[in-house]
């Protein structure tokens, strides 16, 4: 057999452009067809899916499953909020910078603790600092507006003011929208080269064999440790993005019901692949707002859908789907 | 000069004297089998050196240098390796992406964030020149976790190959697979490590392998070194006899 049939195919960009813009098309489209409660309800989605990302970096890329993670998401949130209450900074590109350096002061001080454990330890000790993290934002509400929380107005795109009387409803679904929809997949392609990168490799490394993973001279610590940063920026990103959605940042998103929520979304569409949290946290979005509106014990049929889940589809959406595409073209091939 | 040596060598585990106060030299180019019954010490003394283990006192020197407290990694980039007695590979990742994890680390290669694996051409072809020399480039794209125990024993091998070892330990290689099966195995191992000049140790209790493939042997009994030799100075020796086979063994 000749070397070229046995090495691994060059995962060029340019392959992935053949699926990834068609998709981008329809997302870029997507404004002009659906009322802007589905444009807003959609960028709600891939703020989540930015999270959702992010996360899964250490759940199915580094083997860590964080129970944390709204930490980061709410430190994003809170960022911007307090940039724009002691800073009166409006622009979107500043939140996102001012996010990114807060993130990096907070995942170095959280991941320098949270890497040295493994397993349920790694996993208690990150649900206990975002609790820290959300006690703050509680009990200091001279500061952070407990839970009234604090208010995030419209934020200035590219630099670009939004009249005084325009419809704030139409600039979520249009602007701000293609503002999500721009950074979403900035962050895909950035985590698309991260996680195919020799780094990546290593993280899977790591995952699949510690003990082997050392013994070829990788590093443990310090790699997990790069890869609980990335990942918490990615989430502060999605935390900074989803307050202008929202308009207002409480206590709430740094408890730990929303780290929850954010591995539920990894688990929906399945960890074990790239799109998978993407597919997951759009999914979830939709979910969780027709559930909400469906009725009162929403909570309750959340976590039936999740018990279902785990025994019916392990794999996840994006698994069963790639599962069902093999067996099918198994058949047609026979 | 000694490629490798330990002086006073010691690790006890409570009561339990694993390595106890053990003087082991390993020569340059040597192909070496550290022998002796379960519980002698032999993969202990393997850990202590490939940096599994901390010792609880004595030195090692590695080309002279003191490397008793580098890290795994330190020792790995002075031209330390080492294969596992139980099997011990990245499963879920291809036989290919096995060898080529290797490289990558060994190139300091694993610190890049913004770079795609994929388009590494020299890593991966210099993987497949690997696991063709072991016999495996038919496999290259299976998973390692689904392939033969022969094969795996193999495997483990080259991902501590592809690392350009010095000195190569190698932790029964051929354990778990079936007595037909061995010699082809240590076979390929032998011709790959002495036409590189590897220098090896191989840990191993099936003496027709040791006596066929080893320049020089050393039996170790109780955590202490009983004796060292050639192949023919072992067989006649009685004590290793008593010790090592029981004193019944003809």
């Amino acid at each position: 057999m000749s070397t070229a049939a046995l090495a691994p195919r060059a995962r060029s960009p340019l392959r992935i452009v053949v699926w990834a813009v068609p998709i981008a098309a329809l997302l870029a489209l997507l404004p002009s067809v659906v009322d802007p409660y589905g444009a807003i309800l959609l960028a709600y989605g891939l703020v989540m899916a930015i999270a959702a990302l992010g996360f899964n970096l250490l759940l199915g890329y580094t083997g860590l499953l964080s129970f944390g993670h709204s930490a980061y998401f709410g430190l994003g949130a809170y960022a911007v909020a307090f940039m724009v209450k002691y800073l009166h900074v409006q622009s979107m590109e500043l939140f996102i910078l001012g996010t990114i350096a807060a993130s990096l002061l907070v995942t170095f001080l959280f991941g320098y603790v949270c890497v040295r454990y493994t397993r349920i330890f790694f996993s208690i000790l990150t649900l206990a600092l975002s609790q820290v993290l959300w006690s703050l934002a509680f009990k200091f509400f001279w500061v952070t507006g407990g839970t009234d929380g604090l208010r995030v107005p419209t934020p200035k795109l590219l630099g670009l003011v939004e009249p005084e009387n325009a419809d704030k409803i139409h600039f979520l679904a249009h602007a701000y929208y293609y503002y999500v929809l721009g950074v979403f997949v900035l962050c895909v392609a950035l985590m698309w080269l991260i996680v195919h990168s020799p780094f990546g490799k290593a993280l899977q490394a790591i995952r699949d064999n510690e003990t082997r993973a050392r013994f070829v001279g990788i590093r443990i610590r310090s790699y997990r440790f790069v890869a609980f940063v990335v990942s918490g920026i990615f989430t502060g990103i999605a935390g900074a993005l989803w307050v202008p959605l929202n308009g207002l940042t409480t206590p709430d998103i740094l408890y730990w019901p929303f780290s929850g929520e954010l591995v539920f979304m990894t688990v929906l569409g399945g960890f074990h692949n790239f799109t998978g949290p993407i597919v997951g946290a759009v999914a979830f979005n939709y979910l969780k707002t027709y559930a909400v509106g469906f009725t009162v014990y929403w909570q309750a049929l959340l976590g039936i859908v999740l018990v279902v889940l785990v025994m019916v589809l392990p794999s996840g959406i994006v698994g069963t789907a790639q599962l069902l595409y093999a067996v099918a073209r198994r058949r047609v091939g026979r | 000069m000694n490629l490798l040596e330990t002086k006073q060598l010691t690790k006890y585990f409570g009561e339990t004297h694993a390595v106890d106060k053990v003087d082991f030299a390993v020569g340059e180019g040597e192909v070496l089998s550290l022998i002796g019954s379960n519980g002698a010490g032999k993969t202990s003394l393997v850990n202590l050196v490939s940096g599994l283990f901390e010792p609880d006192s004595g030195t090692i020197l590695f080309r002279g240098a003191d490397v008793t407290r580098e890290s795994v990694q330190g020792r790995i980039q002075a031209g330390i390796a080492r294969s596992f007695q139980i099997v011990n590979l990245f499963d879920a990742l291809t036989l290919l992406d096995n060898v080529a994890l290797s490289i990558f680390s060994r190139e300091k290669m694993t610190r890049r964030l913004f770079s795609l694996a994929d388009h590494q051409h020299a890593v991966w072809q210099e993987a497949l020149d690997i696991l063709r020399q072991f016999g495996l480039e038919l496999k290259a794209r299976e998973l390692a976790g689904g392939i033969a125990q022969g094969e795996r024993k193999l495997l483990d091998v080259a991902v501590a190959y592809a690392l350009k070892p010095r000195l190569l330990f190698l932790d029964e290689p051929t354990s778990g697979v079936s007595t037909r099966e061995k010699a082809p195995i240590m076979d390929v191992i032998s011709s790959i490590v002495r036409s590189h000049k590897i220098t090896a140790v191989v840990i191993e209790h099936d003496m027709d392998i040791i006596f066929k493939y080893s320049d020089r042997i050393v039996v170790m009994h109780e955590g202490k070194i009983l004796a060292s030799g050639s192949p023919e100075e072992i067989r006649r020796n009685e004590t290793v006899k008593d010790a090592v086979f029981g004193p019944t063994h003809a």
